[in-house]
């Protein structure tokens, strides 16, 4: 199936090789930080987790959103989904490699990765995290392929497939549950120890995951012959906006907790996100920027004449996605970590290095992510003649 | 045509796992076999031993001078690299510019209300507004740091010292986001050249790898105290804390002290007599 | 594809796969001799014989690392009666301790086979600490 890929339009292979490049650059900036450290990057002693890990979390959650394409189809029978469930499984594997591309740059000595398998330490959360993630790439890659391989032979899938459809959606939710659960169990991080982080991270990824999609599907409509039907696009519409709305109500619960008890230790974080600490503010505007978004697009996908827009429902859509970008991403990892444990504040904004290489990592996912869709669409354009 | 050469790649690819068991396999063999059986490692005579180390710090002791040498001491003998040497240049040509957020410290000394944040207190006693305090790794007894590692190179010796294993670190830097205490520094780059003369008793470490205090382990295997206990005439006391008749115990025995912030569990084994 | 690229694409192959020999071409070196210091030679018996040592010194390395550090063992009782310290390089009785010229004997084996130890980026040589 794959000798689909080489066959393409020139502005398929100028797009295969624009995203060559900014991985290539990606590359060789890796290159300067592996050979001399992570010292090219902006993270210091106080906040040593910064830009790749902030696009790690908030990836784990797009990957996690193509489970709301999955449940509707595989478990309900929802026909208008059909279409576009191998979309979202592919999605998911593009977002997925992304992540352990992230968390392989993060770390101080690659080379070494392998000890999380030779030395398994079950009482760590990164442990089952890695056990999670590549679980859900490897059942989402054997699934996809599958079935869109039967799609293309006009047979049905094989029957084993069917288990493992049913496992991928546990699956789904574990892995952002397990990512969440690498921030919400440490006892001196204030910003993170709230039982409400899981649940707020899945609705975050619930509705970047769709949004997500939705843009692709737009994009799939005009470059390709093969159309994912507005109906279906329609209900991931509503799927944003209820995940966006539980979302925000998520936030302002976390909002009340530490404003109504006044607790200086969980105050301090969100004071420094939205208010500055102590002078520092660079996250000030970024904060308020997403939140805007969010609710912005929050109350334009509730009312039906502007979600059932066709030219104004991608730019929600990227409100959305820019929105839960930042809250998800920046916003966790400044929050946590500033104020230090010792209430110094030392602030973080990635270098031109950290935002090369993580390009470059959006560039592999990209190019993934073509190349999938492109035989997806193929595939379904062929069948249908 | 397709479907033979499908077939010939799923053969190809499970005899390649197959030969790569084989000498995988092979390698576990051997290694079992050929270590030694009769070898005994045992520890060495004049090793302190403890069931649980603990650390006193008697903060009525402390002065701005003390406190510098302390940490001069620590950092000199276990090649904690300082950002403000600067590199010798012949050595270490071409070093970029250092960048002090990145520092690396084992013990250091704070204010009361950074060390003790869940304590700030505006009517504080005077004696304590400007009292240099020190901070280190606390040996917890529930350490979270312990918890979250996934490869155990961060682990609770049978001792009680939280150690590191700076040949299985991954750099995850994990452990420094579960610190409550701040106590772990990162090597974001290679300390050789800042470590002005590296002291021949204990290994220098790589970059990539965490690293905190370890209590001097190493010195305590041979008998000697702490590096800080030694220049902190009498500040800083480390012993079992599980010996009744041990000195910190006695320390502990005859005055107040207090930890940081005990209400987290993590059961640190630094006490501060106040 | 036709032939002719098939056959191109070959010959690029087999030539890039073989260019560690390319490199490497232009007569071999004769066999290491790793330099016994005099400390050494006075010493007499090692940790283990010297053909156990010299294929498994890397993982009685790792043994003794675990020991040492996960253990808090640090006194090696090898066969032959002899103590040592399980160390690579700091005190009179760890490796580095009687073999004190790592040019001479640990570069020796090593330079030849090509194999590039990151154990020197930590632990110090006596060398680099006089320098």
């Amino acid at each position: 199936m794959l000798e689909i890929a080489i066959k393409g339009s020139k502005k398929y292979w100028i797009w295969l090789v624009v995203l060559c490049a900014v991985i290539g650059a990606g590359v060789l900036v890796y290159v300067d930080q592996f050979i001399n450290g992570l010292m090219t990057t902006a993270l210091s002693r106080d906040v040593s987790w910064g830009f790749y890990i902030a696009n790690f979390t908030y990836l784990v959650g797009v990957a996690a959103g193509g489970v709301m394409v999955v449940i509707p189809f595989y478990l309900h029978n929802y026909e208008r989904f059909h279409r576009i469930t191998i979309l979202g499984e592919f999605l998911a594997v593009a977002a997925i490699v992304m992540c352990l591309l992230f968390i392989i740059v993060d770390l101080g000595q690659p080379i070494r990765m392998l000890n999380v398998i030779f030395y398994p330490s079950p009482k760590s959360m990164l442990f089952w995290d890695m056990c999670v993630l590549n679980g859900y790439l490897f059942l989402n890659i054997v699934i996809g392929w599958k079935v869109l391989e039967a799609e293309r032979n006009q047979i049905k899938p094989p029957a084993w497939t069917t288990p493992l459809i049913y496992l991928s959606i546990p699956f789904a939710i574990g892995i952002h549950t397990v990512t969440a659960y690498l921030y919400c169990g440490l006892p001196g991080r204030g910003y993170w120890l709230t039982a409400i982080l899981a649940p707020r991270f899945l609705a975050s990824a619930f509705a970047a995951g769709p949004a997500v999609l939705l843009l692709l599907c737009y994009l799939v409509r005009k470059v390709t012959k093969f159309d994912p039907g507005w109906e279906a696009m329609q209900t991931l519409a509503k799927i944003v906006c209820y995940a966006l709305i539980a979302n925000l109500f998520f936030f302002f619960c976390e909002i009340f907790v530490t404003y109504y008890s006044q607790i200086p230790g969980h105050m301090s974080h969100i004071d420094y996100l939205f208010f500055g600490l102590h002078g520092h503010n660079t996250m000030v505007p970024w904060m308020w920027t997403s939140m805007i978004l969010m609710i912005a697009a929050a109350i334009m996908l509730v009312i039906p004449a502007l979600r059932s827009n066709y030219t104004l429902l991608p730019y929600i859509c990227g409100m959305v996605v820019i929105g839960t970008w930042i809250d998800k991403s920046l916003g966790i990892i400044a929050g946590g970590f500033v104020p230090s444990p010792l209430h110094h504040v030392t602030e973080y904004m990635p270098t031109i290095k950290e935002i090369m290489i993580s390009l470059g990592i959006y560039g592999t996912g990209l190019l993934i992510l073509t190349i999938l869709y492109k035989l997806a669409t193929r595939v379904k354009e062929e069948v249908r003649g | 045509m397709k479907k033979s050469r499908r077939s010939f790649l799923k053969v190809a690819g499970v005899s390649a796992l197959g030969i790569g068991v084989a000498p995988a396999l092979k390698a576990v063999a051997t290694a079992s076999a050929s270590t030694p059986s009769a070898a005994v490692r045992t520890k060495a005579p004049e090793a302190l031993e403890a069931k649980r180390w603990g650390m006193v710090i008697d903060t009525s002791k402390i002065t701005d001078e003390i406190a510098e040498k302390i940490v001069l001491a620590c950092h000199k003998s276990n090649n904690v690299p300082d950002f403000n040497h600067e590199p010798d240049k012949e050595k270490y040509p071409n070093t970029r510019p250092v960048n002090h957020k990145q520092e690396l410290k084992w013990i250091w000394e704070e204010h009361f209300n950074n060390a003790f944040p869940d304590k700030e207190d505006d009517f504080l006693a005077n004696k304590f507004k400007n009292l240099p305090f020190l901070v280190t790794c606390n040996q917890c007894k529930n350490p979270p740091c312990v918890r979250v590692c996934p490869t155990r190179a961060t682990f609770k010796r049978e001792d009680g010292i939280v150690m590191m294993d700076f040949h299985r670190c991954i750099g995850c830097r994990f452990c420094m986001a579960a610190c409550p205490y701040g106590a772990r520094s990162f090597n974001y780059r290679d300390p050789k050249p800042f470590i002005a003369k590296i002291d021949p008793a204990f290994p220098t470490r790589s970059k990539g790898v965490v690293e905190k205090c370890n209590l001097c382990a190493p010195r305590l295997a041979k008998g000697l105290q702490p590096a800080c206990v030694e220049v902190s005439e009498g500040a800083i006391t480390v012993g079992d804390l599980e010996d009744p008749n041990s000195e910190v115990r006695q320390l502990l025995g005859e005055k107040y002290s207090i930890r940081r912030k005990q209400e987290l569990g993590t059961e640190p084994s630094v006490y501060y007599i106040m | 594809m036709s032939k002719n690229a098939i056959m191109a694409g070959l010959a690029i192959f087999v030539i890039a796969v073989l260019s560690p020999f390319w490199f490497n071409l232009g007569g071999t070196d004769a066999a290491p001799e790793p330099e016994l210091s005099a400390k050494a030679k006075a010493a007499e018996k090692c940790v283990l014989d010297k053909y156990d040592m010299r294929a498994n010194h890397m993982s009685l390395l790792d043994e003794w690392r675990d020991a040492v550090v996960r253990d808090a063992d640090r006194k090696y009782h090898a066969v032959n009666g002899k103590e040592f310290q399980m160390s690579l390089s700091t005190g009179e009785d760890s490796c580095l301790g009687c073999h004190d010229n790592k040019e001479n004997f640990c570069d020796r084996c090593h330079d030849y086979t090509s194999v590039d130890p990151y154990c020197w980026e930590c632990h110090t040589t006596p060398k680099e600490i006089n320098q």
